[in-house]
């Protein structure tokens, strides 16, 4: 389990998150909604290391995490999927794959087979370079970068954003199938909350940095003062 | 006919000197947005490390892989121990901080090895071989220096693009933040890469000292047209370095041969203007910028 306790980060005088506590499952997909500037993405690169909390904790499994550097998360099985613009671009497709395998160690001549299975349109750009790729062939690259590194945690940064509600719907799919049948769990930053309830076990409301509603998914969607007041639907 | 050949083989051994310098400032530009004006000095530091050691009585070869290793140990030194420290702190003050260097390595040179010129050997003959009867303007050094280079390119080629640890290096370079999400630990990777430019520079050092004179400025004259030869390829590529190195020995070498040898810096100078207004980013830029 991924917990997260009173946890206050500052940016210089903003306080972006004041407080805030939550967990996620493990086997299940936590989402975190809220509108633009509720600290989502800050929320999600203070889990990663990317960020020092002011102060609370950050525990996986108990252990706390929140000293440890970014680069030590993917060992740990914690892998941040950045927002799509994360793929490096002045790579190859196939590279930023095994660039993610290495994060364990050595890449596996499987492995990629594995996100080829997954994603069939990187296979066919799988030797251009990551730059050309559209926004949902890049979304799908930083996920299956991710799961070259086989991680027992996801943290997705916005992965509906600037997608084609069908092409969001078919990562949302994909998500749910490797939680179901691989046990992965998710931590999922969204603003798209409709869609995000629509595929998580629960959700945490974010507003201006502190924790509004922890509820269950279906019982978050179906609270219309909350829903209008928060999250836009 | 045979001025032509020859001026071309001349320019093209230079300009093979020129790419090995360019690339030692590409690699480190590329990783760290730094273009490193100490890395001059810092090649002749390991070349007086190679007369120490060749003057201690020890063979040629044995001098020009210790100083190859003391490139390496270098670079490894100057980033761990000096540019580390300045990072994230504004791009000016790195380069500034890199001139200061540059001062502090010659004062440092002429204290411990002296303020003369020193004739540096060469493991090859400097006169010209024969080609059917004719004397051609290409030396048994100068092979070895074009050999050189390429057998170092090809080293670093190889490593890029073929091994987990170039993977590793080009990810840190491009985008550090998300290298480090993948585990990827990026301050080696940048220790690594100035200790490689280094040892690359190092190279460049012991070509141009080979039969001739050193001394604690003898390589300032290659950091202007290294710097020339890197721009023209767009600083950001090694490809283009290489090219930039080669374009630039070749057109100097005929400048210095049919217009006269005081032209050269101008000349030079004259590449550098021209290429900056026609393709601002260099000969093999791609995109117009590259980030906001």
């Amino acid at each position: 389990m991924l917990a997260v306790d009173s946890l206050t980060v500052s940016h210089g005088p903003v306080t972006a998150l004041r407080e805030v506590s939550f967990s996620a499952a493990r086997g299940a997909i936590t989402a975190v909604l809220g509108a633009n500037g509720a600290g989502k993405t800050t929320l999600l690169r203070t889990v990663s290391g990317l960020h020092r909390a002011g102060a609370g904790s950050i525990t996986l499994d108990g252990r706390p995490i929140d000293r440890l550097p970014a680069e030590s998360m993917v060992a740990l099985g914690l892998a941040h999927v950045p927002e799509g613009r994360g793929v490096i671009t002045e790579l190859s497709v196939e590279e930023n794959l095994r660039l993610g395998g290495l994060g364990r160690g050595r890449v596996r001549p499987g492995d990629l087979d594995l996100a080829y299975d997954l994603f069939g349109v990187l296979a066919e750009r799988r030797n251009q370079l990551a730059g050309t790729l559209s926004g949902g062939e890049r979304q799908m690259l930083v996920i299956g970068r991710a799961l070259m590194a086989r991680p027992e945690i996801l943290l997705l940064d916005e992965p509906s954003l600037g997608l084609a509600p069908r092409v969001v719907a078919q990562i949302f799919a994909l998500l749910r199938r490797l939680v179901v049948d691989q046990g992965l769990s998710v931590l999922l930053v969204e603003q798209n909350a409709i869609s995000a309830l629509s595929v998580a076990d629960r959700g945490v409301v974010l507003h201006l940095g502190r924790v509004v509603a922890d509820e269950e998914a279906s019982r978050l969607a179906a609270d219309d003062q909350l829903r209008h007041a928060y999250l836009g639907f | 006919m045979q001025q032509f050949i020859n001026t071309a083989l001349g320019g093209l051994t230079t300009g093979m000197v020129y790419a090995a310098f360019a690339l030692a400032l590409v690699l480190i530009w590329r990783s760290t947005r730094v273009v490193n004006f100490a890395q001059a000095p810092m090649a002749m530091v390991t070349t007086f490390v190679a007369l120490a050691v060749i003057d201690a009585g020890f063979s040629y070869w044995i001098g020009f892989a210790v100083a190859l290793a003391a490139g390496l140990v270098l670079g490894a030194i100057m980033e761990r121990g000096v540019m580390r420290h300045v990072q994230g702190k504004g791009e000016i003050n790195a380069v500034i901080l890199t001139l200061g260097l540059f001062i502090v390595l010659h004062a440092a040179a002429a204290v411990v090895f002296g303020n003369d010129f020193r004739s540096f050997p060469a493991p090859f003959g400097v006169r010209g071989i024969e080609v059917g009867g004719r004397t051609v303007a290409l030396t048994g050094f100068g092979i070895f220096t074009i050999i050189a280079v390429l057998v170092v390119m090809g080293l670093l080629v190889a490593l890029f693009r073929f091994t987990d640890l170039g993977l590793r290096m080009r990810a840190a370079a491009f985008n550090p933040e998300v290298a480090r999400l993948l585990g990827v630990r990026v301050p080696r990777m940048m220790t690594l890469g100035w200790a490689l430019a280094s040892l690359v520079g190092s190279l460049a050092g012991l070509l141009i000292a080979g039969g001739s004179l050193i001394h604690p400025s003898y390589m300032d004259s290659v950091v202007v047209l290294g710097f020339v030869a890197a721009v023209l390829g767009g600083l950001d590529s090694p490809l283009g370095a290489v090219v930039g190195g080669l374009l630039l020995g070749v057109t100097l070498a005929f400048v210095s041969g049919y217009l006269g040898s005081q032209l050269v810096a101008l000349a030079a100078l004259l590449i550098l203007m021209i290429v900056l207004m026609v393709r601002p980013g260099g000969i093999f830029s791609t995109t117009a910028a590259r980030r906001v």
